[in-house]
């Protein structure tokens, strides 16, 4: 397929300013730009063909199953698109003045208010941008908790062995190393390991539950207690929010702080990669430390402050769509999604489980795992391989390679807005896939066939890396 | 009460008999019985669709329109050719997840390659990153990416955004890096303080036109920087680049700012998008996702997110940064903006831009007590006295329909885009001048 700029002509034209109807002016010749940037120059037609010819080549929730594991690929309301571009929102400047942006803050209050019952936390941040920026935001207040307490020694922080990258990148933004906690024969935290780590230097716990082996941690109470004793807190990752909303709450479990995850459990799109939203949610003894313009405006009387990390309030059109979601949901609808959450996925895993069986054979919560790891020593086909098979099924395929404690592993999430058929087609796909392996192993790697392309090669494409297109 | 579950009740049903369990609280059996709810969270009941759009429709009432926005500082009202928001709400873009799976999501790596040319082209620097998530903090993504062994100071404009300024320094506290303010003097930076700067200097960061809207001496901060062997960062306002010259032409090593003028609605300030392009070399200090060309196994073009090593998925503690989520869809934005625009047309828009700029600072300058506080060149804002109480002028003007130049202490900063012609303006001088007794 052809790039866009393979597609410009010189002259042509979309768009077209007006005349000025200004005095003639130029800028200095010093400050000028001495060469025009090669950007496309093409018809309005030719841009909304090239984009229709991309759009066919990407896959969305409205393309197909999206069972992919940590990600909570579930359907994106389109009310909430709808909301987001209402002009009230959509065309008003961060800076106005207070009493022209009542609408606003009333977004922010109503979302707080209902986020923190959700969660069980005292107040939140709608600043951070994305997971990773909200736990970079969780993280700068525990520092901020320990430096006020003078415990300028809590440099360290513990993350199971099975929590997301992001943690301990997070982590070091923020100064602190990184301690692993090994998960016990259950996939949940060895609470040998988790006691042998603590002590005066801990500055505390970052920790995914339900983990993302997809297991609701049994021994939360005590693990949250042990890093209490110890003078840590507690900072729940809220990736995986989606299997306990209305069930339990983070707070209740002895989290401190928190980040949600809106383009995950609260149904706003993910873009292809954003924008999202990781409002920080945390409990009283953290409130000082909240950014200056936590809730909608520069608030001064925050001489504790972290400081801000972006500009402005937030992703607030992400904010107000999560809002909405809440809103429609409801006290029972937002039980019923994460129980329905959860009963898919446990369906979906009994249904898997003659062909693939789970890691850990338990109830599991929203998601679930299976491992590769016999299969691949039997047959040469590995976690890879049955993924870019599953491409060929028209449904896009589990998180690969996570866990990382989990060999060849494949970490399955349906999310609660697949219906059962859904869910029968796709161990139907797995069970065809299973005998593909037991018939003809080396036919799967050469998986996906149907695609547009075949697997690419990308050792090749970073060791000589071409990020631009590279014009005559 | 809305509802995205297609299951029914009965369904329900038949699939815990499936997997042998009674209730939907029977999933719930690893949670400790005193922490599990009885009766869900205290929340009000579910809303339909119409119900739930009446309620938030009355939210979006209580905030102000303005159909004129004299008003910059770090948010933008810029004319949005109607292709870009067809194009961006198209489903698959709106709804896929980060490219990982290459074979099924080409549309989108490609489209972010695009971006990645087109801003680059742009910023006239080599590379570019898939974005981050604001201006600001693409100022301070790019501060960390000069850290190097002995060379951590860091030195921030006073001239640049309030809040850019804030964000660098928090993710300077974050990491005990050093942080020091390059002070200002008439409205612009005086370079003399970048005059032998201490062997530790990582890197010095200037912002182009400055928070005032004034253009620095931004190619002279460049070579004092590189003269200490310290890198330079610069942040620039994209339109402005249709005209201005390009950080990659003075010299610099990173370059970043936030997108939002180029087609991004300003949303009471998110999802915005934060640009972050260098020069070759710092390529793998980048953070975030990158898409690159390769070929497939029959040698057909293909792209891919590539140099992940850098990333957190793969590198975790060790990553150049924690970035995950960013803000793929207002890149995709900014490209669609681009490419409509084309070069001219992002010329015109910065030329009249700078031209209505100019005649509305003219025209302020024949009234009493608008007289601009600093001198030199700006683009498309600029701060001027205000002959009255500045917190009045704004509220009356509000009264007219017109969102003024932003409060700064009792001065004015204004900014003007092409979206007001010189009718408008001189429209705007009268009401200005009936506003403040003239």
């Amino acid at each position: 397929m052809k790039l866009i700029f393979e597609r410009s002509v010189k002259g042509r034209r979309t768009f077209q300013m007006p005349a000025s109807t200004f005095p003639k002016r130029e800028l200095p010749e010093a400050l000028k730009r001495k060469t025009a940037p090669r950007l496309p120059e093409m018809s309005e037609v030719a841009i909304s063909r090239h984009y229709t010819k991309l759009a066919k080549q990407a896959f969305g929730v409205n393309s197909g199953f999206y069972p992919l594991g940590s990600c909570t690929m579930k359907w994106n309301p389109r009310i909430n698109e709808a909301v987001a571009a209402l002009p009230g929102f959509a065309r008003v400047h961060p800076l106005q003045p207070r009493d022209t942006v009542q609408g606003s803050h009333e977004v922010l209050n109503k979302a707080r208010e209902v986020l923190c019952e959700i969660t069980g936390m005292d107040d939140m941040t709608f600043q951070p941008a994305a997971g990773a920026h909200g736990e970079y935001v969780g993280l700068l207040l525990m520092k901020k908790y320990h430096e006020k307490r003078g415990d300028f020694q809590r440099t360290r922080v513990l993350i199971p062995d099975s929590a997301h990258g992001t943690n301990p990148a997070s982590a070091s933004m923020v100064g602190f190393t990184v301690t692993h906690i090994p998960s016990d024969e259950n996939g949940c935290v060895n609470l040998d390991a988790l006691k042998a780590a603590l002590d005066d230097t801990v500055a505390g716990l970052m920790l995914t539950n339900p983990n993302t082996m997809g297991i609701f941690d049994p021994n939360i109470l005590e693990i949250t207690r042990l890093v209490h004793e110890a003078g840590g807190l507690n900072y729940y990752d809220g990736a995986n929010l989606n299997a306990i909303m209305g069930w339990v709450r983070p707070g209740d479990m002895g989290f401190d702080v928190i980040h949600l995850n809106l383009h995950k459990t609260f149904s706003t799109p993910h873009g292809g990669g954003g924008p999202g939203a990781g409002p920080v949610g945390c409990k009283e003894i953290l409130r000082p430390y909240l950014p200056q313009s936590h809730m909608g405006e520069w608030d001064s009387r925050r001489p504790d402050s972290v400081g801000q990390v972006r500009a402005f309030f937030g992703n607030f059109l992400v904010v107000a769509r999560a809002l909405t979601y809440a809103l429609t949901l409801g006290k029972e609808g937002i039980t019923r999604t994460s129980g329905m959450a959860v009963l898919n996925a446990n369906y979906l895993m009994r249904k898997i489980e003659p062909y693939f069986p789970p890691y850990y054979n338990r109830i599991c919560m929203h998601e679930f795992v299976i491992s590769l790891e016999k299969v691949k020593k039997q047959s040469g086909v590995g976690a890879l391989d049955v993924a870019k098979c599953l491409l060929d099924y028209g449904m896009h395929p589990p998180t690969m390679y996570f866990p990382l404690n989990v060999p060849e592993a494949l970490m399955v999430e349906p999310t609660e807005t697949e219906n059962r058929e859904t869910l029968d087609e796709a161990a139907q796909a797995f069970a065809e896939i299973f005998e593909a392996i037991k018939n003809d192993p080396d036919s799967l790697h050469d998986c996906p066939k149907t695609t547009y392309i075949s697997r690419p090669d990308e050792v090749g494409a970073a060791r000589n890396p071409i990020v631009r297109y590279q014009f005559d | 009460m809305g509802s995205y579950l297609p299951s029914t009740k009965a369904e329900q049903q038949e699939m815990l008999d499936t997997i042998g369990l009674k209730e939907l609280r029977d999933l719930f059996v690893d949670v400790p019985r005193e922490m599990l709810l009885e009766d869900s969270v205290n929340i009000a009941p579910g809303l339909s669709e119409l119900g739930v759009r009446r309620v938030m429709e009355g939210m979006a009432k209580k905030n102000t329109v303005f159909d004129i926005v004299l008003r910059g500082a770090g948010s933008y009202d810029h004319h949005i050719p109607a292709i870009v928001g067809t194009v961006t709400s198209k489903e698959e873009f709106l709804t896929t997840y980060t490219p990982y799976q290459a074979e099924i999501s080409q549309g989108v790596l490609q489209s972010i390659f695009e971006y990645q040319t087109m801003i680059s082209e742009l910023t006239g620097m080599d590379v570019s990153n898939a974005s981050v998530y604001d201006g600001a903090s693409a100022a301070a993504e790019a501060v960390m990416m000069t850290q190097t062994r002995g060379r951590e100071r860091v030195y921030v404009a006073e001239t640049a955004h309030p809040e850019v300024i804030e964000t660098i320094r928090t993710y300077c506290w974050g990491r005990d890096v050093p942080f020091e303010l390059i002070p200002q003097k008439g409205g612009v930076l005086d370079l003399s303080a970048l005059e032998d700067l201490p062997k530790d200097t990582a890197c010095v960061y200037i912002q182009q036109p400055n928070f005032f809207g004034q253009f620095e001496d931004a190619e002279k901060a460049a070579e004092l920087a590189h003269a200490a062997g310290a890198k330079a960062v610069l942040g620039v306002y994209p339109i402005a680049l249709g005209i201005m010259k390009t950080p990659g032409e003075m010299g610099y090593d990173i370059a970043v700012g936030e997108g939002q003028p180029l087609g991004i609605p300003m949303s009471w300030g998110g999802p915005y998008l934060g640009f972050m392009t260098a020069k070759k070399e710092m390529m793998r200090m980048l953070p975030g996702r990158i898409a690159g060309e390769t070929v497939d196994k029959q040698g057909k073009r293909a792209y891919v997110l590539t140099l992940q090593a850098r990333e957190q998925h793969i590198r975790r503690e060790k990553a150049s940064s924690n970035v995950c989520t960013n803000q793929a869809l207002c890149a995709m934005t900014s490209a669609v903006y681009m490419a409509a625009m084309g070069p001219e047309g992002l010329r015109e828009v910065a030329q009249l831009c700078y031209e209505g700029a100019h005649y509305f600072a003219d025209e302020l300058a024949k009234l009493k007590g608008f007289e601009r506080v600093h001198e030199g060149e700006f683009f498309n804002e600029f701060l001027t006295k205000c002959p009255m109480d500045v917190i009045k002028f704004e509220t009356e003007m509000a009264k007219r329909g017109i969102l003024c130049g932003l409060p700064e202490d009792n001065n004015i900063l204004w900014c003007v885009t092409e979206k007001l012609d010189k009718a408008a303006i001189d429209e705007i001088i009268t009401i200005i001048k009936e506003v403040s007794g003239q």
